[in-house]
Parts: structure tokens; C-alpha cells; sequence
């Protein structure tokens, strides 16, 4: 009963190969057998988005899904979105347009605007909101983190790194 | 949040699904796991195996054969969305997926799982029945069609039976339809509170509703007021009036069962205007 599974995945470029319990949680299976806690636990009922990560290119929230679903796959997390020398557009946004203010939700909220941007480079403000409503923020009001957005779309453009409405 | 333990197998095509589901009576099968792992986090559901299905290749895919749109039933919320054949031929189901939880949400979720779940608050078994899909469901000694108007019998029960696989979605191409669905959004959930579909296709209105009761369920009162009518803004208004009564509705924190009879009425004319394009 239970017998563990033997999983591979790439994980940011590095491949990995384990044996997990089939109920080990993809979320978990990050924070705690590969270390990367960037990707945050909130709600653990699929409600907040904190735990969002890339599967295979398109945004999930980890904490919904075991990680034996992710074998064969490949998932970026926030860290390997961009690195500290060299921010993506979308962190860059959160920094200059003040996106966060304790930071909890923002791994999983720049995740899924990456992933809007990925499918829509250039979203409406109301796009912008219908493609977050499942991450949720208890600090910023959100009215930053869609200037984050647009200020990403931007750049991504080409255009000059600023907010729509500056 | 830890499950109860199970044991995890990935079919690789139907007729190993289907053997390890007749092997194991108490195990479940695991689509996108967007129903199935919240429960199963609450230990509302315990199943000692997963049999997970959704990259069984024969069960996924959008595809035209002659009148019918053939969609696999492990194909995903995003695919729905995306699907140029669907944006072309059946609008009202990336339109319908589109209000559908958030985006993280339709990534995984697939319709054959949603379908088979048959939550009363699930978006899109209304459309299924405005559209009159027809379901195929494959067991062990063969497979069979059910008209979706027979396929939901009840909260979270269909027909379909002990070793069953819901396997494909056909949905009849009506050229020249014009079809929407509206909803209002449970305010912390995104679930339908209620949710109507209207296919218009020539002279005959088909119109079905999700959310108000049990399953969802074909709205006849308005499709008798309304087919075979010139559609106005006024007609569409008076038919839009007392669809259901309250009596047999659901009633919860988000809305009473009077409250929920009121928006039947009101989601089913801003579906009607849309589609109409009034
Ligand atoms: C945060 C959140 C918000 C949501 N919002 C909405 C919303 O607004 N509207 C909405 O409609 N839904 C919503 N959902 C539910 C979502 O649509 C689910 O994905 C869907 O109900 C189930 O599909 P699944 O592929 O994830 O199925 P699973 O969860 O994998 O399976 C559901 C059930 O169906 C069975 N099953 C799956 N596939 C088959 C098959 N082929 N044959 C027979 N049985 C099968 C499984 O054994 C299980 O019992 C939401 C979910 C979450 C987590
Ligand atoms: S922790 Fe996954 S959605 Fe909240
Ligand atoms: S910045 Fe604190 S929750 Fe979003």
C-alpha cells in the first residue's frame, strides 16, 4: 500500500530524480526535498495562488497537485524566473511600481502575471485583474501590482519601462 | 495538508484505465485533480489507489468529424479556451471556460473531470445541455452514448456506473448559431451561484441552468415563450420572468432559494441579449 514512485523532473534547468510518497504535494515536494522555499504555502486549499509555479510553461498553484503528477515535466519556480544580477520584467515591475509590501503573496502573483504575459503581451488593466483573481493579497490593494504588470508588458515591448498611467 | 495514503498508477492508454479500475472497485480516477484533491485534503475522500488518466492520449483533443465536435474528455479548461475549431463553431465553451475558477484553476481542470464530478455549481454541464452534447462513457464490456439531459441525476451523481471511463464530449455543429452564457460568480469561490446557457439557432431556443438547483437543467418554460419569436430586448424581457419557482432551488450562504430564482431570471436574459447581440 502506498509504494513510493520514482519521478523525474527539471526543476529552473536542473534535473532531478526522486522517489516520492504519492502524497507528497508538489509545493512540498519543492520547499522541502529540493529547498526552494521561495514558493509559498498560504492557504493550502487553492484559494490564495501563493504556491503558483510553472508546469510545463503554464501557471499551477502546487499545492493542488501531487508531485507525481509532475513527473516527466518541467517546472520553473520564482527562482528560477530571473536572477538577483538580472531581474525578469516582471520582478523589476514589482520593484519599481512598489507590487508587494510584506511579500507573501508575491512569488505566486509574479508567476501567474508571467504566465499571463506569456499567453496576452499586452493585457488590458481589466485583463490584468480577471488573470490574478486567484492570488490573493492582504497588504498592497492590488492597484500596484497591476502597475507592476503593465510596467512588465512594457518593458517586455520594448517600450519604456513605465506604468500606463504615469 | 497531508491526504490519507494511496497508491498512485498512471494509465498509459483506456483499456489499461479501464483494467485497473475493474482490478481496484475502490479506487478513483485522477483527472486534473481540482475536485478531487481539495476533497481528498479534507479527507472527505480516502481512495486507497489513483489511477491517473489525464495523459492517456486517446482521451484528449479537439477534433471536427463531419457534424460533430469531438472533444476528449482529459482535454483541459486552457485547451477549451484556446481552441481556434471552438472559437469558430462553439463559442459559448471558451467562453463559458474563460469564467471558470482562475487561470491556475484551468490549467488543470479538464471537462470530462468536471463533468463527471457534476457539482451543482460547475460551469459548464449548463452549456452541455443547451448544446445537447452527448456523453460517451466506455466500461468494461463496451461503450455507450448518453444525451447529457440523462447524464446528470443528481448532486454530484451521473449516470455513469461502477468501472466507467467518461471518455469523449460530441456536440452537434450548428452552423450560423449564436450562443452565451452568464453567469454570477460565487463572491469567494468564482463557482456559479447560477449560471444560464443559450444556444439560438434559427427559429429555436435551447436555454439551460446550473447553480439554481440539484444539476443543472434545461430552462423549457422559456424555450417554449421564446422559440419560433422575433427576439427583442421586450421579448426577451417578458420571457425572462418567474423561469423557476423557488420551491425546488438551492439555498446557501451566498444566496436564498428566492434570490437564486430572481437571478435565473436576470442571468438568463443577459445571456439572451448577448447572444441575440441586443
Ligand atoms: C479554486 C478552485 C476554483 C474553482 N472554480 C470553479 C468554477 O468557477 N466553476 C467550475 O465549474 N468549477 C470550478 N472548480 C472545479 C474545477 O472545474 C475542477 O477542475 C473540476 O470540477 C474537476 O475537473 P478535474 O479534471 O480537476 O477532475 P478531478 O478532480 O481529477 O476529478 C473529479 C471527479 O471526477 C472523476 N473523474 C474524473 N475524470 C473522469 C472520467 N473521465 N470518467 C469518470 N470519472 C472521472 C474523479 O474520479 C473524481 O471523482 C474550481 C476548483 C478550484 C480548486
Ligand atoms: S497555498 Fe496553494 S492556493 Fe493557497
Ligand atoms: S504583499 Fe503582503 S500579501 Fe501581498
Amino acid at each position: 500500500m502506498a509504494e513510493k514512485v520514482q519521478i523525474k523532473v527539471v526543476v529552473n534547468g536542473v534535473e532531478h530524480h526522486s522517489e516520492v510518497e504519492p502524497r507528497l504535494l508538489l509545493v512540498h515536494y519543492l520547499r522541502e526535498t529540493l529547498g526552494l522555499t521561495g514558493t509559498h504555502v498560504g492557504c493550502d486549499t487553492s484559494q490564495c495562488g501563493a504556491c503558483t509555479v510553472h508546469l510545463d510553461g503554464q501557471a499551477v498553484k502546487s499545492c493542488t497537485l501531487f508531485a507525481v503528477q509532475a513527473d516527466g515535466s518541467s517546472i520553473t519556480t520564482i527562482e528560477g524566473l530571473g536572477s538577483v544580477d538580472s531581474l525578469h520584467p516582471v520582478q523589476e515591475g514589482f520593484w519599481e511600481m512598489h507590487g508587494l509590501q510584506c511579500g507573501f503573496c508575491t512569488p505566486g502573483m509574479i508567476m501567474a502575471a508571467a504566465d499571463l504575459l506569456n499567453r496576452n503581451p499586452q493585457p488590458s488593466e481589466e485583463e490584468i485583474r480577471h488573470a490574478l483573481e486567484g492570488n490573493l493579497c492582504r497588504c498592497t490593494g492590488y492597484h500596484n501590482i497591476v502597475r507592476a504588470v503593465q510596467y512588465a508588458a512594457n518593458k517586455m515591448a520594448g517600450k519604456v519601462g513605465v506604468a500606463a498611467d504615469d | 495538508m497531508y491526504t490519507a495514503p494511496f497508491s498512485y498508477k498512471k494509465a498509459s492508454n483506456l483499456s489499461e484505465a479501464l483494467s485497473l479500475l475493474q482490478q481496484n472497485p475502490e479506487a478513483k480516477l485522477l483527472a486534473g485533480g481540482h475536485s478531487l484533491i481539495p476533497a481528498m485534503k479534507l479527507r472527505l475522500a480516502a481512495p486507497p489507489l489513483l489511477i491517473d488518466i489525464s495523459k492517456v492520449a486517446e482521451l484528449r483533443g479537439i477534433r471536427r468529424e463531419g457534424d460533430t465536435l469531438v472533444i476528449g474528455a482529459m482535454t483541459t479548461y486552457r485547451e477549451l479556451e484556446t481552441s481556434d475549431l471552438l472559437k469558430e463553431l462553439c463559442p459559448i465553451i471558451p467562453q463559458a471556460v474563460s469564467l471558470i475558477g482562475d487561470p491556475m484553476v484551468r490549467t488543470k481542470g479538464t471537462i470530462g473531470g468536471s463533468l463527471a464530478h457534476a457539482d451543482p455549481a460547475a460551469d459548464l454541464p449548463a452549456s452541455m445541455l443547451a448544446l445537447e452534447a452527448r456523453i460517451k462513457i466506455q466500461g468494461p464490456s463496451g461503450s455507450r452514448v448518453v444525451e447529457a439531459e440523462q447524464f446528470f441525476t443528481g448532486m454530484f451523481s451521473t449516470a455513469l456506473g461502477e468501472g466507467e471511463i467518461l471518455t469523449e464530449v460530441h456536440i452537434p455543429v450548428r452552423p450560423g448559431a449564436r450562443m452565451a452564457y452568464a453567469k454570477f460568480p460565487h463572491p469567494a469561490s468564482r463557482y456559479a451561484v447560477v449560471g444560464v446557457a443559450v444556444v439560438l439557432d434559427g427559429n429555436s431556443v435551447r436555454a439551460a441552468v446550473t447553480g439554481a438547483g440539484e444539476h443543472a437543467m434545461r430552462l423549457t418554460k422559456l424555450e417554449q415563450a421564446l422559440s419560433g419569436q422575433a427576439l427583442s430586448a421586450e421579448s426577451i424581457t417578458a420571457a425572462c420572468q418567474g423561469l423557476l419557482p423557488a420551491d425546488n432551488l438551492n439555498h446557501d450562504l451566498a444566496a436564498s432559494k428566492e434570490y437564486r430564482a430572481h437571478l435565473v431570471d436576470v442571468m438568463a436574459k443577459r445571456a439572451l441579449l448577448q447572444a441575440a447581440g441586443l
